[in-house]
């Protein structure tokens, strides 16, 4: 990443953080209290309530490793894939206050071999893809015991 | 019972890659259909067509499309998309017509001709979309949600990599002599082990590839049946259902579940009630069935299905393989056509194929892959978007 790049996020609304740290923004429906993720802007899902306010809540930045896989191949548009493409893993993180799976792309450098279902893992922001102007970040999980470097 | 239809007819266009129009595929394949019963097209009322989103507009009128292409009638038309299950919805479309007595004799067809590789969301930037979303944002791929069901399998049940080959391996035999298979090629455990991997734990030979093919079938109510034929099989149950909300598994194309801490999630999974509401209408159940037809897009989803069908308890599905019970010969053979791993995913017409495949075994027609006999059978399908697929099929 190059710091003359200005940084902005690759969807609005659904993360803050920046220099490493992040959290989600979900949403709390005002009615029954339920928890959505990505944010929930029209009416709530809950079949038993007809609310249709939201408040943001910030998610757990913290889960349990559900599952973990990765990609060895080049996934097509709108993924925006470097050049040469560089290979990713995902991790699928159980939240447990808000008891909800988050898919996330695990943070490069990583190796599949260090992940094991039921690890701890922790949030950090990190660039998704760049252009010539700027760096677009994105939401990533890291195994909780890494140190993120800035 | 009064909620059976009969299947008069079934055909396909093989599966491949022939670089046609899926209109030629859908036609073909109902023309085969009309011939299995004996009927003509002046003979039927409506046609339901499975849509696929991937053919411009002809594909979102697919009804109208088979309808026109075969010579118009001035048949009545619906055209039905669900994503995989789309077949499904088309098969349901037209038994309600007839259940409603709205009409005696129905044509369904599905038909796809699919882009190479991985699938990809339909074109233009559409940042509301979630199928848009989940590749953009985290580059979740079809073969990546496989990818985390087979390693959660893993650590849950023991599951092995070996274990999930031998899926391969027994598809791969299966489909040996399918004449509508477009692999028909026996693979080694050894030679699945040592193809790329994709989405770790699972390899190319493991993931099904994208296929064009058209599947159809002709069916009709039970007093129209009974004048053309003696024995017709039968349409017994469809579930088209969608979760309980809070649905707790991932699931394309999401990039997560609900939450269940203010609800709590129900008792029976999605997965494990989809085949439940097609038992429940049939007033059979997982006991009764001498096989099925499972949608396995992985090697390793094929075991998740015996479980969420009830051929066995979660965690027994690698014993149900290792001792044979899914093979043909076995007790309860799974993907005797060789699924979608001997014919890759053309996706409106895939879940009729199931149906023509569960038809040919009930009828003793299954040459070089019969399940010796078979009374009942079931399929089980999922279409992005919370889609449930099942149909059990009787004699």
């Amino acid at each position: 990443m190059t710091t003359s790049k200005s940084e902005q996020p690759a969807i609005e609304g659904w993360f803050e953080g920046s220099g490493g740290k992040a959290y989600l923004l979900g949403s709390r429906c005002k009615s029954c209290g339920a928890v959505s993720f990505p944010p929930e802007t029209f009416y709530c899902k809950n079949p038993a309530c007809s609310g249709s306010d939201f408040e943001h809540t910030p998610l757990s930045t913290r889960g349990k490793l559900w599952s973990f896989t990765n990609s060895c191949y080049k996934p097509p548009a709108p993924y925006v894939a470097g050049d040469p493409f560089v290979p990713y893993i995902v991790a699928a993180v159980e939240l447990e206050k808000e008891k909800m799976v988050v898919l996330g792309q695990v943070v490069p450098g990583v190796a599949i071999e260090e992940l094991r279902v039921g690890m701890e893992m922790s949030l950090v922001s990190a660039e998704l893809f760049s252009d010539e102007d700027s760096s677009y970040t994105i939401w990533k999980w890291q195994p909780a015991g890494a140190v993120q470097e800035n | 019972m009064a909620s059976e239809v009969a299947i008069l007819g079934v055909g396909m266009h093989p599966w491949g890659k022939w670089g046609k129009s899926f209109v030629e595929y859908g036609v073909k394949a109902a023309r085969q259909a009309l011939a299995d019963a004996g009927l003509e097209l002046k003979d039927i009322q409506f046609i339901s067509g499975g849509d696929t989103i991937r053919n411009g507009y002809p594909g979102f009128v697919a009804g109208a499309t088979f309808a026109q292409a075969l010579g118009w009638t001035g048949v009545r038309v619906a055209s039905s998309y669900g994503a995989c299950a789309s077949g499904t919805q088309a098969i349901n479309a037209a038994r309600t017509q007839i259940l409603a007595g709205l009409c005696d004799v129905a044509l369904v067809v599905g038909a796809d001709a699919a882009p190479k590789g991985f699938f990809a969301p339909v074109g233009g930037d559409r940042p509301d979309d979630p199928d848009w979303q989940r590749f953009r944002l985290v580059g979740a791929t079809n073969p990546i949600y496989f990818g985390l069901y087979a390693r959660r399998r893993m650590d849950v049940y023991g599951a092995t990599e070996s274990d999930f080959a031998r899926v391969k391996v027994k598809n791969a035999r299966h489909g040996l002599n399918n004449p509508n298979a477009r692999y028909r090629k026996e693979v080694s455990e050894e030679e699945v082990l040592a193809s790329p991997m994709v989405s770790d734990p699972l390899r190319l030979l493991e993931i099904c590839a994208t296929s064009d093919g058209g599947a159809a079938l002709v069916l009709s109510s039970m007093d129209f049946a009974r004048k053309h034929c003696s024995d017709p099989i039968k349409i017994a149950g469809i579930s088209t259902i969608t979760p309980n909300y809070p649905s707790t598994v991932i699931e394309m194309p999401n990039l997560s579940t609900d939450s269940a801490a203010v609800v709590d999630a129900p008792e029976v999974g999605f997965r494990d009630s989809i085949a439940a509401a097609a038992y429940e209408e049939a007033g059979m159940g997982p006991e009764d069935m001498s096989l099925a037809e499972v949608y396995d897009l992985s090697s390793a989803l094929e075991l998740d299905w015996y479980e969420n069908i009830g051929l066995c308890a979660a965690g027994d599905a690698e014993k149900l393989l290792r001792d044979g019970d899914t093979a043909v010969g076995g007790r309860i053979p799974v993907n005797p056509s060789g699924g979608l791993s001997c014919f890759g995913e053309a996706i409106p017409a895939q879940a009729i194929a199931q149906v023509c495949e569960l038809t040919w075994q009930l009828q003793s027609s299954a040459t070089g892959r019969q399940v010796e006999g078979a009374t009942a059978g079931v399929s089980a399908n999922q279409g992005l978007f919370g889609h449930g697929s099942s149909v059990v099929v009787k004699r």
